[in-house]
């Protein structure tokens, strides 16, 4: 009796914090559930939706007059974001003069044949743009550089 | 003319319109079927300017860049000694078929020294379908002999009513006609009338006769979803099938590119304005590009005159021998195999004596 007396009053704090312990993680698992990292097939649905808008858009941009300043529209040099090549970027550019981004050459581009005003680099048209030519260019392989 | 017999006289001429040509996009074809040949004709030489797509921005103002690119061709016709008998021009002088764009583009065109042969692009139709062409211009079908060699001008960018229906506006159809990726693209072809026309046309012309034909798009097929295409190209073949060498020679297309179908050639010939990508570079769908074509290589964008190009035809005995003259880049002769039966690349045919660029471009 004197030891069990003895070896609770030895441990209390640690079966209470135990206990503590118990109903925290509990709570806590609860609470986490609500809150937990939700993926399933229709959040990729939903974002790939959000990234087709946006190729979409890019597409209409690609399309028509309103980047340039002269009515020539990349497309005409480029059908289906061909010859873009955003997969051997970064690469240096003879016209820049310097190892370029792909969003640096479309700049270009718009400044020179299109005689337009350059996009800054985070314009929701530039990544509207981007994502039309990546998508345009998708499965092809990886192969930074110039060759 | 053969190889290594050249006179003084057909050196200089040669030479002439090497040296005058080779620093701008337009092609000389030189036509020299006399000696060994069937026919009884003379030689002569006639330009190619193809491709200019001047666009109209405002007013007076106009893109610049492809207003250069036609101004040197026409420059170099008028520089060549001895001159073309005349010049063809292979279509698209407008983008979007504007009378702006076309007057502007007659104007330029005025300064030819010689006689102008028009042939019509999709870009010149699809505003009015051809009326202020017709007005203006030229006949959009029509056929010429000159010095025993008959010339047969096609209008090979018709298409289906129930497409040309489809648009509220003029402008709507022009703009889709205009844009080559456009998923609601209609093919191209030259239509049943024109076909009876053509078999009517070439009815009392001798097999032997050389025969060329100048159209602006392909008359064979390529790629659907770019229009490098005419939808009834196999009629038109066999209507040209009695004779035993024809050339076609067309625009459209803006590259490097030959074939040969039985007894035809074909030869595209280069933009004023700006180069395109072979088709095989988008992979999502199949092409249909001769296996015997090798590709031009595509310089970097940085010089306005990029890609584009010019041509020097030699046509030896009805068979051409095709000298392609590129900005900053290795010339190219492409010359009729008779034992491979059809056109060759005479540097860079086989794939192992390719210069690395040509398939990355």
């Amino acid at each position: 009796m004197d030891d069990r007396l003895t070896f609770k009053d030895r441990y209390r704090s640690r079966i209470l914090l135990g206990v503590f312990a118990s109903v925290f993680f509990f709570i806590f698992g609860t609470v986490s559930l609500l809150f937990a990292d939700d993926w399933d097939k229709s959040n990729e649905d939903k974002w790939n939706a959000a990234f087709m808008e946006t190729v979409a858009r890019g597409e209409k941009l690609f399309h028509g007059p309103e980047l340039g300043g002269n009515t020539v529209q990349c497309a005409m040099c480029h059908p289906n974001a061909t010859n873009t090549h955003p997969e051997t970027y970064p690469k240096f550019q003879k016209q820049i003069g310097k190892v370029s981004t792909l969003r640096e050459m479309i700049n270009w581009c718009i400044q020179n044949p299109l005689q337009g005003k350059p996009l800054a680099y985070d314009d929701p048209k530039m990544i509207a743009l981007e994502a039309y030519i990546m998508y345009e260019r998708r499965n092809s392989v990886l192969a930074p550089g110039k060759h | 003319m053969e190889e290594g017999k050249l006179s003084r006289k057909d050196f200089l001429r040669r030479t002439g319109g090497l040296l005058a040509a080779s620093i701008v996009p337009m092609s000389l074809v030189e036509i020299a079927c006399g000696g060994r040949g069937k026919g009884t004709h003379e030689k002569f030489t006639f330009a190619f300017i193809s491709d200019p797509h001047l666009t109209h921005i405002k007013g007076t103002n106009f893109v610049r860049n492809f207003d250069n690119g036609l101004n040197k061709a026409i420059e170099t016709v008028n520089l060549m000694f001895p001159r073309p008998d005349f010049v063809v021009f292979g279509g698209d002088l407008a983008q979007l078929g504007k009378r702006e764009e076309l007057d502007h583009g007659m104007e330029l065109l005025s300064k030819l020294k010689v006689p102008v042969k028009f042939v019509i692009g999709e870009h010149d139709y699809y505003l009015d379908m051809g009326n202020y062409w017709q007005d203006k211009i030229s006949k959009l079908n029509y056929s010429f002999d000159h010095k025993g060699v008959h010339f047969v001008v096609l209008n090979s960018i018709l298409t289906y009513d129930n497409w040309i229906k489809r648009w509220k506006t003029p402008e709507e159809r022009m703009n889709e006609m205009a844009r080559l990726d456009n998923p609601n693209g209609s093919p191209f072809m030259v239509g049943d009338d024109q076909i009876a026309w053509l078999k009517k046309d070439l009815e009392d012309i001798k097999s032997g006769t050389p025969l060329v034909v100048l159209s602006h798009s392909p008359l064979y097929k390529i790629y659907k979803p770019w229009n490098f295409w005419t939808d009834d190209a196999e009629q038109i073949q066999s209507v040209l099938s009695k004779f035993d060498n024809v050339t076609v020679f067309h625009g459209h297309v803006h590259q490097v590119l030959y074939n040969q179908i039985k007894n035809i050639s074909f030869y595209a010939l280069m933009s004023t304005a700006w180069p395109w990508p072979y088709p095989e570079s988008y992979t999502q769908s199949p092409h249909y590009i001769p296996k015997m074509t090798v590709f031009m290589n595509r310089q970097d964008p940085f010089h306005e005159r990029d890609g584009t190009g010019w041509a020097f035809v030699n046509m030896d005995n009805a068979r051409e021998e095709m000298h392609y003259k590129l900005w900053e880049n290795k010339d190219r002769i492409v010359k009729y195999d008779e034992s491979a039966g059809h056109p060759v690349d005479s540097t860079y045919q086989k794939p192992e004596t390719r210069i690395l660029p040509q398939t990355h471009y």
